[in-house]
């Protein structure tokens, strides 16, 4: 299908960046709501110069065709980059550090392996933009990161150095607090500790960075699948007044009336993540059914360990899809959505004129199981996937 | 005397013979016979537990009660090669050579595993022990029949033999402090030996049955219940179940097998695409599970997308699996949809997921096909079996409705929410519940 692509990708990704981009698709999705076809989008120094059934074509320019072209996709919570494709303890697992219970002040972007296969394979399905970082199994294990799926290094792809800072709650929060309720008694008494300070010195990073989450300065993302965790996470909230973002929620369908009154985003589970435990109430419907109550949510693929199966967030759209959710809005959840929740809404989401040239290239209908993502470009540079 | 009782049951047999059995044709569907090409406006009519006529052109039988199947594509039921559903393990830590353990005495019949795959059109499935041991016990082939105790999944052969294969192991996972091997060298080792201790026992049964058979008085040898299954599988009636992932671990089970002239399944098969021709002239079946992307471990991060395209362009015969928990029974059409995005062709996955499947593991007589005289097990789907959208709308097992997803209680195991991972109420035989 990429047949140019393939003749391009013999050049050196830094000196292709110096050429426009022509990106032509039979159907051109400038967002999910509207589409051209055909369409057209011409990308110039990493941006989107021009959007049209035709563009002006530069003689120098790289010509890009395929079936389908949307907005790069954006994985709003995953630990790519910090987990392996290898997901194998002592070789990739760099996602979790359990020497302490609370530890907001690790940046993601300090343990994000650019190179690492996982990127370069999570691109190969659309991904340009990932929120990653730390992940589940400590009460607080860290930040995440933006940062863009080029390959090169975490300083060159960086987007945002934090994004947020990761509370997990329930059987999520690994062994330490015991309870529930030491867990949310940690956290409060954490949060009311930095809230008293007058003055925090530059070396305690730690407190720094909680007091960036209470100034909401840094979201808080907090991991809660149960019913009472999820309630738990909306009641710190409302006590500590900082940005929430609501990840996981398997239950969440069980407390829909609280999470839409709170008007917080949601990172909404995988799809197909594994039902036990915590998650043995997930459902497939779930992303339908937040559509529905018009609560914003986007797709992730969070952490799975041992054989992950949920690291593509296409097909966990894809499954959403088949389980009630219409096309359009899951097109949303995986572009416009997550840009708009992690404040990149004036950079990327969409195709439209202005933008960075992220886009994700398909040869048939992107939610069909049997079509393929062929490719995917990166602030104008192309990356061929094969036939993903 | 013989020739009187023969007049005697000619005569009284329109008497003596049980009523006829319920007639049921489906009409209008689309069908996958998977034996044949695909039927359009096509009939299906089932007899009880059995299909007795599949065609374009089949006249509906007088007395049949008449389903419209139109707008429905119509499967057989779908075969796991490899499943963990039911809550049971086989062998335990005492060793690595356990194949006296049985997983159906370990399986719970209760456990939600078993409807939701119904939920994804499931019928038969080889429940497996783990892959910890190089050989963890005996698996069961199981009808997914609604079931009180672990009997009503039983499929027997005609001396009454409980079909199951035995399941075996190379490579990382079995590989442990002694009595476990330490390496792959001494885990064939440790298999060698004791397939050929099977051997001997095996010949000692041969000798014994035919001093027997002649009327000679010996004495039994005595019995060792592990021996007798793995004899079972020396005489081919037991397939081996064979978990590998790496190349070189792949070969090594060919060679196992050739030396000891076992049946063998390849599972997994996670490298299987780096030594196609080598399987393909080994014409050695492969049962391969298909993952959105690879990890877990190191000898399975070669695990492909395209793997089942070129076992299949290979010539090698290739069936899915769910290795439920590892993959979800509910998504097992997607399985084959995912194959054909690797390259599979799409009539090669469609075999894959029925009739690859039940000849893997030896009912190919019985299931696997849409056929005159095989077992009614068949899946009604909305529309395309790859297609996105598409849902199971209903499974049967030997004619028998055994999901709806119109039903509350069959679609929360199909899609999810509060109460699909508790245990199912039981069925309830003789007290008015529904059987």
């Amino acid at each position: 299908m990429l047949t140019t692509v393939l003749a391009v990708s013999a050049l050196h990704p830094m000196r292709q960046a110096d050429r426009p981009v022509v990106v032509t698709a039979d159907r051109l999705y400038v967002t999910p709501e509207r589409v051209l076809s055909p369409g057209s989008i011409l990308i110039r120094g990493g941006k989107i110069e021009a959007v049209g059934e035709t563009v002006d074509v530069p003689s120098d320019a790289v010509k890009v065709r395929a079936a389908v072209a949307t907005a790069g996709l954006i994985d709003a919570r995953t630990t790519v980059g910090l987990s392996g494709i290898l997901n194998s303890p002592g070789h990739d697992q760099d996602q979790l550090d359990q020497s302490e219970v609370m530890q907001p002040q690790l940046r993601a972007l300090d343990a994000f392996n650019a190179q690492e296969a996982l990127v370069k394979y999570v691109r190969g399905h659309g991904v340009t933009t990932v929120n990653t970082g730390h992940g589940p199994g400590a009460l607080v294990s860290g930040q995440t990161f933006l940062v863009k799926t080029h390959g090169r290094s975490a300083d060159q792809d960086l987007v945002r150095v934090t994004s947020a800072v990761v509370a997990n709650l329930g059987g999520e929060a690994g062994s330490r607090p015991g309870t529930r309720a030491k867990q949310v008694s940690v956290l409060r008494a954490e949060l009311t500790r930095v809230k008293g300070l007058k003055t925090i010195e530059k070396s305690d990073l730690k407190s720094l960075a909680w007091r960036n989450v209470l100034d909401r300065k840094t979201p808080l993302i907090v991991h809660a699948d149960r019913a009472q965790d999820i309630a738990s996470a909306l009641r710190l909230q409302r006590e500590f007044g900082f940005q929430l973002w609501l990840e996981g929620g398997a239950e969440l369908p069980l407390v829909m009336d609280d999470v839409v009154t709170a008007k917080i985003p949601v990172l909404l589970h995988p799809t197909m993540q594994r039902t036990y435990g915590d998650t043995a109430s997930l459902s497939f419907e779930t992303a339908a059914k937040l559509h529905s109550a018009s609560v914003r949510f986007a797709f992730t693929t969070g952490f799975e360990g041992y054989v992950p199966k949920i690291r593509v967030l296409l097909f966990e759209a894809q499954t959403a899809v088949a389980n009630g959710l219409p096309e359009a809005a899951a097109l949303r959840a995986l572009t416009v959505e997550p840009a708009s929740i992690l404040g990149l809404s004036e950079r990327i989401g969409t195709l439209e004129r202005g933008k960075q040239g992220d886009v994700a290239l398909f040869d048939g209908d992107p939610f069909e199981y049997t079509s393929h993502c062929v490719g995917t470009v990166i602030d104008g540079i192309v990356y061929d996937a094969g036939k993903q | 005397m013989f020739a009187s009782v023969t007049a005697l049951a000619w005569v009284s047999a329109p008497i003596l013979s049980p009523p006829t059995a319920p007639v049921t044709a489906y009409v209008n569907a689309t069908i996958y016979p998977i034996s044949g090409p695909r039927l359009e406006r096509a009939t299906l009519v089932i007899e009880g537990n059995k299909i007795v006529a599949v065609g374009a052109d089949v006249a509906v039988p007088s007395g049949a009660t008449t389903v419209d199947a139109s707008g429905t594509v119509i499967l057989p039921g779908l075969v796991d090669t490899h499943s963990h559903v039911g809550d049971g393990n086989g062998a335990d830590s005492s060793g690595p050579i356990q194949p006296d353990a049985r997983i159906y005495d370990a399986i719970n019949v209760r456990s939600p595993e078993f409807r939701r795959a119904l939920a994804g059109g499931i019928t038969t499935l080889n429940i497996m022990p783990g892959s910890g041991h190089l050989m963890s016990g005996q698996t069961l082939y199981a009808k997914n029949r609604r079931a009180r105790t672990v009997e009503d999944l039983f499929i027997r052969d005609t001396d009454g033999w409980i079909f199951g294969g035995l399941k075996m192991a190379n490579g990382t996972n079995p590989i442990g402090d002694p009595p476990f091997p330490g390496t792959r060298g001494k885990a064939m080792a440790l298999v060698r030996e004791r397939f050929l201790e099977a051997q001997e026992y095996a010949e000692k049964w041969k000798a014994y049955e035919a001093k027997r058979a002649k009327g000679e008085k010996v004495d039994a040898p005595s019995r060792n219940i592990g021996l007798d299954a793995m004899a079972e599988a020396l005489s081919g009636r037991r397939i081996v179940q064979h978990h590998t992932h790496r190349a070189d671990d792949i070969l090594s089970v060919l060679r196992l097998r050739d030396e000891f002239g076992l049946k063998v399944v390849l599972q997994h098969v996670s490298e299987g695409h780096l030594v196609a021709r080598e399987i393909a002239r080994a014409n050695a079946p492969c049962s391969i599970i298909v993952l959105d992307s690879p990890g877990g471990k190191l000898e399975a991060v070669n695990v492909s997308r395209t793997c089942g395209g070129i076992l299949e362009r290979a010539g090698v015969n290739v069936a899915l699996h769910t290795d439920d928990g590892i993959t979800d029974s509910r998504l097992f059409l997607r399985t084959g949809a995912m194959a054909v995005r690797g390259g599979m062709s799409r009539d090669g996955a469609l075999r894959a997921l029925t009739l690859s499947g039940a000849e893997m593991l030896g009912l190919e007589k019985r299931i696997g096909s849409l056929e005159p005289g095989k077992d009614a097990d068949f899946v009604m789907l909305s529309g395309d079996p790859f297609a996105t959208k598409t849902r199971v709308l209903k499974t049967f097992v030997e004619g028998q409705m055994v999901f709806d997803f119109a039903r509350p209680d069959d679609r929360l195991y199909a899609v999810g929410g509060p109460g699909a991972g508790t245990e199912t109420r039981p069925y309830l035989c003789c007290q008015g519940g529904q059987h």
